[in-house]
């Protein structure tokens, strides 16, 4: 590439001015003001308020194992959140997100049991059938140039459908059986569904694996040219493919991306519980999707992070158990969540309007 | 304005002026397109030489944006011949254009507008450090060139970070033409830049197209405003219902005759004739043919003229 030879300054009319030199139009706002327009922000003070309330209204929250727990409902929300938001950002929505969860839980138990084969050929199987149902995704949006809403509604119904009467004409029952028994079960339930001592609290590995994949998605939107790219198709995917951004390899990924998110959560619950529920997983998706819109995700697209969606997933575990410790009646959690969501979005406008207004 | 062709860019110089002389870079014969059965254009001839300014103009829907789609790599021609360097060629991809130092400025698509000014800069060929698992963004470079970058081509930004959908239009257009000039750019291709721009945008839109010609670029300029042509055009083609209607160089032709045939002036000669049919229209204010040659109600006045007045009378 040629930019190295900066050498001469100035070929045009005005004289180069000094590195320091500014056109005097944009004043500096005060670095409050600048970080409030920031949505991560905002839905940090969202979860911090939430979870203040929780600490007065039920007081068994205080306690460490509590803490543990409440982190653990929002590592499994939080793990499929961010290839979510990471999707949502580059413009797209994925439906089937909550379904192939336990479509992936489903294949690697069946298939293992069935055969009789170390449950690590399930597992394997599982994860190529989880990022082929995400390509599948990716690749029907991508060549039809449908709305990703409308073709991940399909494959959430198809989805939905196979999961049961697959599993019942297999099993001739809606749960897949105990593999508990199985070769390779004790090593690959040390992978996806241990836990560790912290100061006599059981914290659970699935924590652990949250904050690194989302330290990992941080990383690669902000400093890879991959980010960039996901933020480009997001954003103007004409313009990113003008100027030469591969946008169909990019829409795809994160597809097969938001596949293995699902793989992973599926894993998860394949070995903490043995043996998988084939109907369910249906609603999942639109947490996930709120999480990463509460977490600041443009719902269009172009803009957003992965850390707010860690907060967002944080404020949805909180609340999940929090109703529990609380002792109230845990009917009460999907209205709950109706209202954060509505809350958030319209405190994040109002504090990014404010803020960026100066 | 003027170079004296030891500028920043000397590398890009020495590629192209020595073989450059007269040889065209990008050259079409009778070339044209067609979607199924309609036929978009046909029979167009273009030569764009660098530090040659070619204006392509046109009423909407006369074939402009197809023109430039086929040489810009979005869609392949299906008759004539497509030259670069004169070896026939065939794109598919806009980045196969872009490998041959074809470089499109479109009009509305040029950046992603949430995106900050130096990460739209670099977008698509972003620089990076360090071995692959943790090959990054080399961020302080890339804010760095396209500073230094934008700052040749007189624009000053205070904060590179912010959103470069918060710029005016005509600075966006600077920013899309300092980025295909600092990438290499031969032959750049301008898409109606100061269509949605106001006088001053446009000037200095046009300041930096004259910058980018003297800096040995062969530039191809698409407008439908003869004015604007007319101050740095070297070469001008009128294109009307998908085909040729004028091809002409600077001394062929005037700015009064270039504007006639912009404005249609037969068209408008008959559309006269058609309101004077319907009640209550003055036709009498409206001009007959023989009166077009003035430039009637164009949008280009006197302040717009001066930024841009150096590149204009300096070509012969």
């Amino acid at each position: 590439m040629s930019m190295t030879h900066h050498a001469e300054p100035a070929v045009t009319t005005p004289p180069a001015p000094g590195r320091k030199e500014s056109d005097g139009r944009t004043k500096q706002r005060p670095l409050a003001l600048r970080l409030l327009a920031r949505p991560e922000v905002g839905v940090f003070l969202g979860a911090v308020a939430v979870y203040v309330f929780f600490l007065i209204a039920a007081p068994p929250v205080r306690d460490g194992s509590s803490m543990a727990n409440i982190l653990y409902q929002s590592s499994t929300i939080g793990i499929m959140a961010l290839p979510v938001a990471l999707l949502m950002i580059g413009g797209e929505f994925d439906l089937s997100a909550g379904v192939a969860v336990i479509t992936s839980a489903l294949t690697a138990s069946m298939l293992s049991y069935q055969l009789t084969m170390n449950v690590w050929v399930g597992v394997v199987v599982a994860l190529l059938v989880s990022l082929g149902i995400g390509f599948l995704n990716g690749w029907m949006v991508v060549r039809t140039g449908l709305p990703s809403f409308l073709i991940t509604l399909g494959t959430f119904l198809i989805l939905q459908g196979v999961n049961l009467a697959v599993t019942k004409l297999i099993t001739t029952n809606v749960a897949t059986d105990d593999i508990s028994d199985m070769d390779g079960f004790g090593q690959a339930k040390k992978i996806f569904a241990s836990s560790f001592d912290v100061g006599g609290v059981q914290v659970k590995i699935t924590i652990v694996y949250w904050l690194v994949f989302a330290a990992l998605a941080t990383w690669v939107l902000l400093r890879t040219k991959y980010g960039n790219w996901v933020f480009a198709v997001g954003g103007n995917k004409e313009s990113a493919r003008a100027v030469g951004v591969p946008v169909t390899f990019t829409k795809i990924s994160l597809f097969m991306l938001v596949g293995f998110g699902a793989w992973f959560v599926g894993m998860h619950q394949l070995f903490t519980f043995n043996t998988v529920q084939s109907g369910e997983g249906v609603g999942q998706e639109l947490i996930y999707i709120s999480a990463a819109v509460i977490g600041g995700c443009l719902l269009t697209g172009g803009a957003g992070s992965a850390i707010g969606p860690v907060f967002g997933a944080f404020m949805f575990g909180m609340v999940q158990q929090g109703i529990v410790y609380a002792g109230w009646n845990p009917d009460w959690f999907k209205a709950f969540l109706g209202v954060m969501l509505l809350g958030a979005v319209l405190i994040n406008l109002w504090v990014q309007r404010t803020a960026t207004r100066r | 304005m003027t170079t004296d062709g030891t500028g920043t860019h000397g590398a890009i110089l020495t590629d192209t002026v020595p073989e450059g002389g007269d040889s065209p870079l990008v050259e079409l014969r009778n070339a044209g397109k067609s979607y199924g059965n309609i036929r978009a254009l046909h029979g167009v001839d273009l030569v764009v030489r660098p530090g040659q300014v070619t204006c392509v103009l046109g009423d909407n829907g006369a074939g402009k944006s197809t023109l430039i789609k086929i040489v810009s790599g979005l869609h392949q021609h299906t008759e004539g011949e497509f030259l670069v360097d004169g070896r026939p060629v065939r794109f598919s991809t806009p980045r196969e254009a872009l490998d041959q130092g074809i470089a499109t400025v479109y009009q509305d698509l040029a950046t992603v507008p949430l995106m900050p000014v130096w990460r739209n800069f670099f977008l698509g060929s972003e620089l990076t450090k360090g071995p692959w698992p943790v090959r990054r963004l080399d961020i302080d470079t890339m804010k760095r060139t396209a500073d230094d970058e934008l700052r040749n081509m007189g624009i000053v930004l205070d904060d590179l970070e912010q959103p470069i959908g918060t710029l005016s239009g005509g600075q966006r257009q600077c920013v899309a033409i300092a980025r295909a000039v600092h990438f290499g750019a031969r032959v750049l291709i301008l898409d109606e830049p100061t269509a949605a721009l106001g006088v001053k945008q446009s000037g200095v839109v046009l300041k930096y197209i004259a910058a980018a010609r003297d800096r040995g670029l062969g530039v191809i300029f698409i407008t439908h405003n003869p004015h604007h042509a007319y101050m740095v055009g070297d070469h001008f083609s009128v294109l009307r219902l998908g085909t040729m209607e004028l091809s002409a160089s600077r001394d062929q032709v005037s700015l009064e005759e270039l504007t006639n045939h912009m404005a249609g002036g037969t068209e408008l000669a008959a559309l006269k004739h058609e309101l004077a049919q319907v009640r209550g229209v003055d036709v009498d204010e409206l001009p007959e043919e023989k009166d077009l040659t003035a430039p009637v109600a164009n949008p280009a006045p006197g302040p717009a003229t001066d930024p841009v007045a150096g590149p204009g009378e300096k070509t012969p």
